[in-house]
């Protein structure tokens, strides 16, 4: 009996599931394929336009030139744009992070009344759209700025608390993520060999969320450093972001000057990300 | 290492008594296991006397101090998980060290005592692995050796085995036995499975529903339970339901007479261990009967039977297997005896 099985296989392989398998995978990595492509394309062609050497982007370009991207750094709006982007993505990551650890920590570990809501009101900046969220952080800050006579409309201070707020939904949701993974008896463990609870936090859990952390700044900073409607609203006048010098720059010309800025501003979250990836692996996180 | 002392120690949670009065008193360098089913509030008492869970009442004395208040990290006490809990990003010599860090000891003391800890579990060549590197038993023993380096007043033993295969747990345990004993530990272990309880205590406290039902060694339990759970809960058993008519006298559901320890009279349950019922011959046997088989498992190094003596009345015979070509088959009717002290009255 079993050589009799043993027999019948090899014909199996040839027509049965075996072949059915086979074209299963090749559509799924098609599928795939597919889906990348759809991604990549727009940044394909930019990076393409960026090295045009004619002013009016047309196919097929007329030559290769890298004149654009010397025109980026003469151009005296992106590079504050740039630099004020930096600054307050930097600055609303840190903010946001400080914010969200300790958040993320009580709702994943604690059960206390209206936990869901926070939960909730946590990830809301991502929900509510950014044009309403600007809208609202205007008139916020323009009523707050009449109530406590304190400049806030246009201030860096005041994107940069604008810009936490989109930070913050990116960070606890990664931070939560991997917590949840975290089993709370190592934090026990700490305190049972000697670790009063802030040696515990700083030794133990901190370490073991770390890749949830840096996952997070990272998409916190790449979101806030990309974001343009809520802060067209927030800008103060001759002090823009570089999303909003993009913008600027695009009601006037279309030459790939524009491209070249994109191509930069991708390379540097590339970059990022990469070296990020190096030391802590955001992949097991995201 | 330290004698343990709990005085009604109790834990509440709103009106459910999770731990309802707690008494031991545990000695110097002895091996005292919890043992019971999951709920019975066993784990609850070990995470008090390692300060994880504050008291509702009662005390806990550890060398004499009260501790039944202090936070974690201010006693000694060496707690091993049982999902072993060791820090994921710390080098297997990172982690026995921690507690050592913590106690602020030299450099050279820190090492010296770490290597000891590891040579103790037998891993002195892994000292610069990652717990994910290691098997499930080696990182078992890491959490063992970080334990002992801290030289702990305390062990306890949070149902350290039940991640490891079947085999793997017989080693280990008697390993663990090993160490303590060399060591001179004061030793508390959780576990639900009889049979590891039993192999490594000096004594065993069998808890239920938040209580203590009874505390002694091994042969104390198996021989003189103090109630039907205990009965029960240690070695195998088979209980017959019936009443005690005069002492001495049983009588079973089924209507069979038996010869049984005295008892007070009325409703009871004779309990009896499979490997004290004798089967054929049965001369001088107290209790003689016969009955039917019913079932028959096959365990190896013995063979257990299900007997049918009446319609109410069914009773495990187990036969330590020396090698008997004949073994009775289902449907054969077989001769049982056993002597009246065999059986345990338990009144209902």
């Amino acid at each position: 009996m079993v050589s009799a099985v043993a027999q019948a296989r090899p014909a199996e392989i040839a027509s049965g599931p075996h072949r059915r398998v086979r074209i299963g995978r090749w559509a799924l990595n098609g599928a795939a394929a597919l889906a990348l492509g759809f991604i990549l394309l727009p940044l394909a062609l930019v990076t393409w336009l960026a090295f045009f050497r004619q002013e009016i982007p047309s196919f097929p370009p007329e030559g290769y030139s890298l004149q654009w991207f010397g025109a980026v750094f003469n151009n005296k709006s992106f590079v504050g744009g740039f630099l004020l982007s930096v600054q307050v993505a930097i600055a609303a990551t840190l903010i946001g992070l400080a914010l969200a650890v300790p958040a993320s920590l009580a709702v994943t570990r604690r059960r206390f009344r209206g936990r869901g809501l926070v939960n909730a009101l946590l990830l809301m900046p991502l929900i509510v759209p950014g044009v309403v969220l600007g809208t609202a952080i205007y008139v916020f800050q323009i009523e707050a700025e009449i109530a406590t006579g304190l400049p806030l409309l246009g201030t860096t201070a005041g994107l940069i608390a604008a810009h936490a707020l989109i930070v913050i939904p990116w960070a606890a949701r990664l931070v939560s993520a991997s917590l949840a993974g975290f089993d709370p008896s190592i934090e026990e463990a700490a305190k049972n060999l000697g670790a009063p609870p802030w040696t515990t936090f700083r030794r133990v859990t901190i370490p073991a969320i770390w890749p949830g952390i840096v996952a997070g700044a990272l998409f916190g900073f790449v979101m806030s450093f990309g974001n343009l409607e809520m802060s067209l609203f927030l800008v103060g006048a001759g002090r823009t972001t570089l999303p909003i010098a993009i913008l600027q720059y695009l009601e006037w010309k279309i030459d790939p000057t524009v491209a070249a800025v994109s191509v930069l501003q991708i390379a540097l979250i590339g970059v990022a990300m990469v070296a990020t990836d190096r030391y802590v692996k955001i992949s097991q996180v995201v | 290492m330290a004698r343990l002392e709990l005085n009604h120690l109790s834990k509440r949670y709103g009106d459910n008594a999770v731990v309802a009065g707690v008494t031991l008193d545990v000695a110097d360098g002895e091996f005292l296991v919890l043992l019971g089913p999951s709920g019975c509030g066993k784990t609850t008492t070990l995470r008090m006397i390692a300060g994880f869970v504050e008291p509702s009442g009662g005390s806990a004395y550890i060398g004499g101090v009260d501790v039944t208040y202090l936070r974690p990290w201010r006693r000694n006490t060496g707690m091993v998980f049982q999902s072993y809990a060791l820090f994921p990003h710390m080098t297997v010599a990172e982690n026995v060290a921690f507690g050592l860090e913590m106690r602020k000891l030299s450099k050279t003391e820190v090492v010296a005592r770490s290597r000891e800890a590891l040579r103790l579990v037998r891993l002195e060549g892994y000292a610069d692995r990652l717990p994910r590197q290691l098997s499930g038993g080696q990182q078992q023993r890491v959490a063992l050796a970080r334990v002992l380096a801290i030289r702990p007043d305390v062990l306890l033993l949070d149902e350290p085995l039940s991640n490891l295969d079947a085999k793997l747990r017989e080693e280990v345990r008697i390993e663990i036995r090993e160490l303590q004993r060399q060591l001179g530990l004061t030793t508390i272990m959780v576990t639900h499975d009889q049979e590891e309880a039993l192999i490594v205590a000096d004594r065993l406290v069998v808890m239920s529903e938040g209580k203590i039902r009874q505390i002694g060694t091994q042969r104390d339990l198996y021989e003189r339970p103090a109630d039907r759970f205990v009965a029960g809960f240690v070695g195998r058993s088979t209980v017959l339901q019936g009443r005690v008519i005069a002492p001495g006298q049983f009588e079973t559901a089924g209507g069979l007479a038996l010869q049984c320890r005295d008892g007070a009279p009325g409703k009871a349950a004779l309990v009896l261990r499979p490997e004290r019922i004798a089967l054929g011959v049965a001369n001088g046997m107290d209790n003689r009967l016969s009955g039917t088989v019913e079932f028959v498992s096959y365990l190896g190094d013995a063979i257990e039977l299900h007997v049918r003596l009446s319609p109410a009345d069914r009773v495990v015979v187990q036969l330590a297997n020396r090698g008997e070509t004949t073994v009775p088959a289902v449907g054969d009717a077989v001769d049982i005896g056993w002597q009246r002290d065999a059986g345990l009255i338990f009144a209902e």
